[in-house]
């Protein structure tokens, strides 16, 4: 069996899976409850000056069928007196002391921060973390996004927390902003020991057709919250690259986090070289048991893969992660419909042939309405593959020889790019474009 | 009127018989499996038997995690790819599945099940492997449901354990009594070796039990013995001409069915005599072996009747006739049955009575009684202080499955009188624990 233990930055857990900063750890209730449904540590709800909530607070995306594909928030930092969560922390660490428990903090003034970071000491936590994301509320008091946001402040309040701070320090980072890397080199630069993202992205996820505001409303207003669940998956993966292969910043553990829900997500935020994980919205539509499937999937992956611990693959995906001027312009796949498997939706055809590059026909002869790919338009773009209903009907072949190997960046050197409008070496010049009578057949 | 021609060949017989489980695509699945809640403390795992995690089994087959989810399933039921397939799921998990509180089709349960078990069985998965032994060892009496899921669960814990099987193949009415149209006897195969190759099983075949030198020595040689020997053959209901030779009990009929396939001929015209679900199966079956013409007779009301409702609906669509408030009296024929002499009963004051004088025939050359199974009584009488109950079946405490000899510990049909497989396999599975913890007591 995989041994799941992590050391982040010097905070031990059993196992990479921590819940994220946000309702699911309001309480030592639910900490508790969480770690014995098999939770490895847990980021407590940020504390700090007490705040006042108002009533109806998430929205959500729903996607066809699904519930909650992306989820928006109004809430603030806690509510609890800070007291209280201490005495708490202290409760969980005496019934869990192998799992970790990091305190979220957002205060104000370098006083605040000295003494907030005293207490949760005091009180047992394993580490600190820095909320520097809610991109709602906090952030019209200058604190949360508008520090995420504004990397030279950022850089000063972490080097406040460090003069301070006996326990590992990890500072998490607002995505609302144009270049992760540069609040990301601040924090390095400010002396943290590591980095976690992504917080909430700012967000309105829909109007009320009838009162006219944005959703969730409140008594006939709203504001804009901040988005998180599956949807906000690729984000956040981006970022964590962004992070994880930069040289000043590649050497600082990160715990990833935004729309963690299955085990393959876990899977490949740790790819990608994320040392933990965390984990909110999942939790809050399944609750603490959906952990359980984060954790079988992983350990299966790993036996699989004969991967004893994470480290053995984590991070194992960024040599793969390239820039666009270097993937080889030589490579070439078609699409292939397996002919047995077609039902004859014909989404296909007509996502190709509206949507992109008018590659399928359906030929007319034929009553099952099962098209054909026109190989010699098929520019391999994956669509009708991506919108094919049936499982593994519409596969991308390679075509190419798998020996040549040409770049943008090669051709770039050798002179051989497009530099005119009208160049003869433009990629789709002969590429098949149907006649107007053809586009004009269906008119009435 | 069936509307099944004789099979005269392995093809046709399969198409009589096709799977009423199919197992389903990769889309299907993908489909299927994406429409389960989640649900918390889920309906459908406390209505399960065995309490199998069901959302987690399905969530694992949405996230292509398909051989962790074969090993949800096997964690709780040793016996998971048959019970997909033979369970009645409409009366236990997708029955209590909570889109039907919306007037949704449930989620399809048991073929997800398939989808998943049957792919490890395929592709050979390694999922468990026996316990570093433990140098006890355990005598198992029958490789029914029950006697598989405690050995398998036993071997895990490290315990060497032989299991004693009269009948020359393992898996006792898994194999030889689930209507064929439910499993086929590739697949009940396909999971015993399956389970034998992880778990090194080690099966004795046409050796039963059956005397007391046998039992003692078993005794002696073992340090607990399992009892999972199901119930018997068809019982004799005491009817005049009950022993002329196309009078056959459903048990004895389906198993011959289930061995022969085509090479079985079932003659014109069926008469089967009971109202639960063996005689339904035992209708439907003879349908779709051809049989011109096939009569379910039961004494009481169909509102009475003990079978589920759905089985009674298969039965109905595959041709079947169904007669009810019939009272066989007597079987007519010269050495041979010709026919079922019957009285129409009727209800009062809440008696079922005979209808004086509406005696009437219904002509048969195959009378099939599917009326109650004989319990294995005989045997049991063998064992010292094995108590049974009014009904014959073995005494068992409710948590350890350990019997009133508490050398021995029992499940399944012998102890419940007569349930489902997924009742057989978690009995056997908390016989072995119970076994465990007796022995380290
Ligand atoms: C017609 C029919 C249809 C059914 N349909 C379904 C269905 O669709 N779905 C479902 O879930 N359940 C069904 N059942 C019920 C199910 O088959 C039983 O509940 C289940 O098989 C019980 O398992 P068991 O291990 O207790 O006994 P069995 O499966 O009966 O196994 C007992 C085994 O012990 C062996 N044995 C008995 N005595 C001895 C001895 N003295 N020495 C050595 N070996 C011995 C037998 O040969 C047999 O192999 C059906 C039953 C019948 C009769
Ligand atoms: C209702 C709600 C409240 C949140 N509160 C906080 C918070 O107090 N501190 C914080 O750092 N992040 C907070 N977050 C952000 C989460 O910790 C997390 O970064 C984000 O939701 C992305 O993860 P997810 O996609 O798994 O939900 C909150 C999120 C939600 C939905
Ligand atoms: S989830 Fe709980 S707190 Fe929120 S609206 Fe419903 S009942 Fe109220
Ligand atoms: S999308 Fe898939 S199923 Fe639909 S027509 Fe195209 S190949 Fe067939
Ligand atoms: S009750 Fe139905 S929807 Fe809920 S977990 Fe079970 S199968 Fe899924």
């Amino acid at each position: 069996m995989p041994n799941l233990n992590i050391d982040f930055a010097g905070i031990k857990a059993p196992n990479p899976f921590w819940l994220a900063s946000a309702p699911p750890t309001n309480t030592g209730y639910q900490i508790m409850k969480a770690f014995d449904a098999g939770w490895g540590g847990a980021v407590w709800k940020t504390l700090g000056v007490p705040v006042i909530n108002v009533s109806s607070r998430y929205g959500s995306t729903n996607y066809g069928g699904n519930r909650m594909a992306g989820f928006n928030n109004i809430e603030l930092i806690t509510d609890r007196p800070l007291a209280d969560n201490l005495r708490e922390i202290e409760e969980v660490k005496k019934y869990f002391p192998d799992h970790a428990v990091i305190a979220s903090l957002m205060v104000e003034t370098k006083e605040e921060w000295m003494q907030i970071i005293k207490d949760v000491e005091n009180a047992g936590a394993d580490g600190i973390e820095l909320n520097f994301g809610c991109p709602h509320g906090m952030c019209e008091r200058g604190m949360g996004s508008a520090v995420g946001q504004e990397p030279a402040v950022l850089q000063t309040i972490v080097e406040w927390v460090m003069e301070a701070a006996n326990i590992p320090v990890i500072t998490k980072l607002t995505p609302n902003i144009s270049h992760i890397v540069d609040p990301g080199l601040a924090a390095v630069r400010g002396g943290t020991n590591a980095i976690s993202l992504i917080n909430t992205i700012k967000s309105i996820v829909g109007i009320d057709l009838d009162t006219y505001a944005p959703y969730p409303v409140v008594d006939g207003k709203g504001t804009n919250g901040g988005y998180c669940g599956p949807a906000v998956k690729p984000i956040a993966l981006e970022m964590l690259k962004e992070l994880t292969k930069h040289p000043e910043i590649q050497n600082i553990p990160v715990s990833g986090i935004g729309g963690i829900e299955t085990w393959r997500d876990v899977v490949e935020f740790i790819l990608l070289g994320a040392g933990s994980v965390q984990v909110c919205t999942a939790v809050m539509h399944y609750g603490f048991g959906i952990v359980r499937e984060m954790k079988t999937g992983l350990e299966q992956f790993m036996i699989e893969k004969g991967y004893e611990t994470i480290y053995d693959f984590k991070g194992k995906a960024l040599p793969n992660v390239t820039e666009w001027k270097h993937l080889n312009l030589k490579h070439k796949v078609v699409a292939n419909i397996d002919t047995n498997k077609c039902i004859g939706c014909d989404l296909c055809y007509i996502a190709c042939d509206d949507g992109a590059h008018q590659a399928i026909r359906i030929p007319e002869e034929n009553s099952n309405r099962i098209p054909e790919i026109i190989e010699e338009n098929c520019v391999g773009c994956n669509l009708c593959s991506l919108v094919c209903p049936v499982e593994a009907c519409i596969t991308m072949e390679q075509r190419d020889n798998g020996k040549e190997h040409l770049t943008w960046d090669e051709k770039t050197k050798a002179n051989e790019i497009p530099t005119s409008f009208n160049d003869d070496r433009a990629g789709g010049k002969h590429h098949f474009v149907p006649t107007v009578a053809d586009a004009l057949k269906h008119r009435k | 009127m069936s509307e099944y021609k004789r099979p005269t060949s392995e093809i046709e017989f399969k198409q009589n018989f096709a799977q009423k489980k199919p197992l389903m695509n990769p889309t299907e699945a993908a489909f299927e499996s994406s429409k389960c809640l989640f649900c918390y403390d889920a309906p459908c795992i406390t209505a399960c038997p065995t309490g199998i995690d069901i959302p987690l089994f399905i969530k694992q087959i949405n996230s292509g995690n398909l051989t962790g989810s074969a090993k949800t399933i096997y964690e709780s039921n040793w016996l998971g790819n048959a019970c997909g397939k033979i369970c009645p799921t409409q009366e236990l998990c997708e029955g209590a599945c909570v889109f039907n509180h919306q007037d949704l089709p449930p989620i399809q349960i048991g073929r997800l099940q398939n989808f998943a078990s049957s792919a490890a069985i395929k592709e050979e998965k390694k999922l468990f492997s026996p316990g570093t032994p433990n140098g006890r060892k355990v005598a198992i009496i029958g490789s029914g449901g029950a006697g598989i899921a405690c050995a398998c669960e036993l071997r895990t814990m490290g315990y060497e354990v032989d299991i004693y099987e009269a009948k020359s193949k393992p898996s006792g009415l898994t194999l030889y009594g689930i209507a064929a149209y439910k499993i086929t006897n590739q697949e009940v195969e396909d999971e015993i070796n399956f389970l034998e190759k992880q778990m090194g099983l080690n099966f004795i075949c046409d050796h039963p039990i059956e005397n007391k030198t046998q039992l003692e020595k078993l005794e002696a040689d073992y340090d607990a013995i399992f009892l999972g020997v199901g119930i018997g053959a068809t019982a004799r209901i005491g009817l005049p001409g009950e022993d002329k030779t196309n009078v056959v009990g459903a048990v004895e009929f389906i198993e011959e069915l289930r061995l022969k396939h085509h090479h079985l001929t079932v003659p014109k015209k069926v008469v089967v005599i009971g109202g639960g679900n063996t005689a339904m199966d035992a209708a439907s079956q003879s349908a779709r072996m051809g049989a011109e013409s096939v009569v379910l007779a039961y004494r009481r009301s169909k509102e009475d009747m003990g079978a589920y409702g759905f089985e009674y609906k298969l039965a109905i669509s595959a041709g079947v006739e169904s007669l009810f408030n019939a009272q066989p009296i007597k079987i007519i024929g010269n050495g041979k049955a010709t026919g079922v002499q019957f009285i129409k009963t009727q209800v009062i004051n809440g008696k079922l009575e005979n209808i004086a004088g509406s005696e009437f025939i219904l002509e048969s050359d195959l009378v099939i009684k599917a009326t109650g199974q004989a319990k294995q009584k005989h045997f049991l009488e063998l064992i010292e202080g094995l108590e049974l109950d009014n009904k014959k079946r073995i005494v068992v405490n409710e948590s350890s499955f350990q019997c009133t000899n508490p050398k021995y510990f029992a499940g399944g049909d012998a102890v419940n009188g007569g349930a489902e497989v997924v009742n057989a396999a978690f009995d056997g599975k908390m016989a072995a624990q119970g076994i465990e913890q007796w022995l380290n007591r």
